[in-house]
């Protein structure tokens, strides 16, 4: 049987090295596949936009594969598919992002456009008005999905005044501000090699993968590539707030009713997680799944979750809802949280929670994209290359009263949020 | 390195594969049954994926409450899916785990408890999943589309059933249904991961045996008879974004031409992707792209083929360019759809689409959850060997062939079109 703890990544299969320009390199080998995975970070998120220009760095981002000075849009994109690759990118609100993914043996060549697209992309204008007509019906789409703006309209009030409140993809006015000189400005002061993480998983020795960053982006080099801003305190809720957003027409309702969570650096971030995994995730749902769904047929789905990042992160339950259900299910999951504050879990809660996390661990290491991300997530937040050999340890270090005293912490029930988008 | 593979089928009928991989400490375990929304008859449609969703509610052995946290206590994966041609569960585990995986399969295989109360609340969260689908343009649209291809042949409706049936349907509707089909002689198993073939074939025979053979039921099929002119429709709803969905006569999986229409399916609007955990790639170079989106009478056009049991549909799907008139969009899908009838298509295009295929069949090979679910799959509509000669069968497609199903099946007069017509603005 193959190994349990030397299957997952550690000090010893992980390459990791720090390019003279700031580039990490992170690398580590499968051979069972004949293909490789690339995925990694910069600092160009959308922390950066400007308000009335909101969207900027995910139009940006989008618009690095509409050409380059060696190629137009057309010819990266038969490179690319003629040979089975693909490459895409992504904004967040610190950082973007890129995963690509290829044969092995066309390894180079992804390295390859995705240098040209990080380091000499030509904005052409055509191709950004195509762009800004795709960006403008992607936000028609999602003012008429009611999951998305339950969503928004939560961030936008828990996150009141913060950086955070701001959906990354903009508002359709904010896009329609956004000029081509916009993109080339912030292409220039926000695009370099510091901060920038790549991660090579997959049928190539992490010595050769890292050759090939090396090869492709170690002679890049950016002056004045600007710091990412400080974020400004959170100002946390005074009271409950509730709104309601109407979406025309619909048959269902989504709700997402919840607070403020921690920072992933945070002490509280591992028994939040495991006390959220009992509140809205072990087996169908947890408690939340149970009440709403299981007990009482209201939602097809119903969960929660803890969301934390660089900065102040979220704890919320969403749920998808009959709209004449709104209120039932509404105080069914307030009831939850107030049961989860007042009387915390279970010794047994906490076992099957904790055998679930240790258990799964393997599995979501199992893919290349699956070893990509635990590498980013480990870089990111500084974890130690042990930090999955560690899990273990870590998980069951946490105790049924650390889970009740970092959910008392975190959630009154007297202060929540509560956001619907529906009829 | 070369994988064990072991095929066989148990004295009650239940065909078993096993696939070793001993790549990670992981077990995959997969049951299929011969069932799926074809199966169904006007009235209760949607009771094969109720049924799915029945089997999460507890035997006497693993009750409702202790099954799913049995799983999840181990740090398995598990769910189920229902299509059209078949119902599938799955388990991945810890290799050391995957003994309950199997024990819980063989025990749902016979003795789910189907009790009332469950199925009362079970009705109300199916009734919330079929509105989710609701609030989806592409549904409402996509169910459109499909109800008007196939009138005949039970193919016609939703997985999720009609709204109707999914407030009227009865506690031993569902029951019978889960007698009828949840049998081992209408059942595949198919398990790949790290363990041992012969150990884990002999632990499937103790816990499958000793399960009633059953009855292997001849499927439900009215054979759609030819049509014989385009049928256009179309279907109002909220917002502000246009679609269209075009859909044409597809052939069954096990049949020849289903190959040389891969290739098209390929160069026209990117390759489909049959993995089901592992993504596809984007299709900005097929001629659809290029004739649609680039020249902006679509912000977006995706092709769809998909492998089945009976003739069913190829659809493309249009997100219309915001300052086009549907119409417009069309005509030009039109244009290009004529060129490949027309005209042959070139060897490079056809190198290209093997190439393309031969990647997206590599990434799927980077986990063993999809590796096990290629092994049944394959068996619900041809064999395993379907999938392991795909890509021979591919690389024989020549640029006759592809012309000639491009004449063949995409035919206007066979064809139905569909327009989601956005009401905001209107009202």
């Amino acid at each position: 049987m193959a190994d349990k703890q030397n299957s997952l990544p550690g000090p010893d299969d992980i390459y990791r090295e720090v390019l003279p320009n700031g580039i990490t390199v992170l690398a580590r080998s499968n051979f069972n596949s004949p293909s490789v995975v690339v995925s990694g970070y910069f600092e160009a998120g959308a922390l950066f936009d400007p308000d009335e220009k909101l969207g900027l760095a995910e139009y940006t981002a989008a618009s690095l594969l509409r050409g380059t000075i060696n190629r137009t849009f057309d010819e990266i994109y038969a490179a690319l598919e003629s040979v089975g690759a693909s490459l895409g990118f992504n904004t967040g609100v610190h950082k973007s992002g890129f995963n690509g993914r290829s044969l092995v043996e066309d390894l180079p060549l992804l390295l390859e456009l995705l240098s040209e697209a990080l380091t000499m992309p030509t904005f052409p204008k055509a191709e950004l008005e195509k762009l800004r007509a795709q960006l403008l019906t992607s936000l028609a789409i999602r003012a008429e999905d009611t999951a998305d703006m339950a969503s928004m309209v939560f961030d936008q009030i828990l996150f009141k005044g913060h950086p955070y409140s701001r959906p990354e993809d903009g508002y359709p006015e904010t896009i329609q501000n956004i000029k081509r000189s916009d993109l080339v400005k912030f292409h220039r002061e926000h695009y370099g090699p510091r901060g920038l993480v790549i991660a090579i998983i997959g049928a190539v020795k992490p010595e050769e993968a890292a050759k090939q960053v090396r090869h492709a982006l170690g002679g890049w080099q950016v002056k004045n590539q600007k710091e990412t801003p400080e974020l400004p305190p959170l100002k946390s809720l005074k009271k409950a707030v509730s709104k309601h957003h109407r979406v025309a027409g619909k048959s269902q309702s989504d709700l997402v009713i919840g607070t403020n969570g921690p920072m992933r650096r945070d002490p509280e971030f591992m028994p939040a997680l495991i006390g959220n995994n009992i509140l809205g995730q072990f087996g169908m749902m947890g408690r939340i799944g149970d009440v709403v769904r299981e007990k009482s047929g209201l939602a097809y789905y119903a969960y929660s979750s803890v969301n934390a990042g660089l900065g102040p992160g979220s704890w919320e339950v969403s749920a998808g809802v009959s709209p004449q259900n709104v209120k039932k299910a509404s105080g069914l999951i307030v009831d939850e949280l107030k049961r989860f504050v007042q009387e915390g879990v279970t010794a047994e809660e906490l076992a099957d929670t904790k055998a679930n996390f240790i258990g799964r661990l393997p599995i979501s290491l199992e893919s290349n994209g699956g070893v990509a991300n635990a590498l980013l997530n480990i870089e990111r937040h500084n974890l130690g290359l042990d930090y999955y050999r560690r899990y273990e340890g870590l998980v069951n270090g946490v105790g049924a009263e650390e889970v009740l005293t970092t959910a008392r912490k975190f959630i009154d029930p007297d202060k929540l949020v509560i956001a619907v988008a529906g009829p | 390195m070369k994988d064990v593979l072991i095929q066989t089928t148990l004295s009650n009928g239940l065909k078993v594969l096993l696939k070793e991989i001993h790549t990670a400490p992981i077990i995959s375990s997969w049951l299929w049954y011969r069932v799926g929304s074809r199966d169904e008859v006007p009235g209760q449609t949607g009771v094969s994926h109720w049924v799915e969703h029945m089997q999460f509610k507890g035997t006497e052995q693993f009750p409702a409450n202790m099954l799913d946290k049995a799983i999840s206590r181990e740090g398995g994966t598990w769910n189920a899916f229902t299509y059209i041609d078949w119902t599938a569960y799955f388990e991945t585990m810890p290799a050391d785990k995957i003994d309950l995986a199997l024990r819980l399969e063989a025990d749902r295989m016979l003795n789910s408890r189907f009790d009332p109360e469950e199925v009362a609340s079970e009705r109300t969260v199916i009734i919330s999943e079929r509105e989710g689908h609701e609030n989806e343009p592409l549904f409402v649209l996509g169910e459109a589309v499909q109800q008007t291809a196939f009138r005949v042949h039970s193919y016609h409706h939703e997985v999720i059933g009609d709204m109707a049936d999914l407030r009227a349907m009865t506690r031993d509707d569902l029951f019978n249904h889960y007698r009828k089909f949840y049998a081992p002689a209408n059942a595949i198993m198919a398990v790949a991961g790290d363990f041992d073939a012969q150990s884990m074939l002999a632990l499937i025979r103790e816990l499958f045996e000793p399960v009633p053979a059953g009855s292997n039921p001849a499927r439900l099929a009215r054979p759609e008879p030819p049509q014989t002119g385009e049928v256009r429709l179309t279907v109002e709803g909220p917002g502000a974004t246009s679609y269209i969905q075009v859909c044409y006569r597809f052939p069954p999986a096990s049949h020849p031409d289903f190959f040389p229409l891969a290739v098209l399916d390929s160069l026209l609007a990117g390759p489909s992707n049959l993995n089901m955990f592992s993504g596809g790639i984007s299709n900005k170079t097929s001629r659809l792209y290029r004739a649609l989106v680039d020249k902006e009478y679509a912000v977006s056009v995706h092709g769809g083929a998909q492998a089945t049991i009976d003739p069913f549909m190829y659809t493309i799907t249009m997100t219309i360019h915001p300052k086009r008139h549907p119409e417009e969009a069309l005509a030009a899908l039109d244009r290009e759809i004529q060129r490949v009838r027309d005209e042959k298509v070139t060897r490079e295009e056809i190198r290209r689409a093997i190439k393309q295929a031969r990647a997206l069949f590599a990434y799927g090979t980077d986990n063993i959850t999809n590796q096990a679910f290629w092994l049944g799959y394959a068996e619900m509509f041809a064999d395993y060997s379907w999938f392991q000669t795909y890509l021979d069968k591919l690389a024989a497609v020549t640029a006759k062939d592809v012309q000639r199903v491009a004449n063949e099946y995409f035919k206007p007069q066979s064809r139905v079109v569909g327009t989601y017509v956005p009401l905001e603005g209107k009202t």
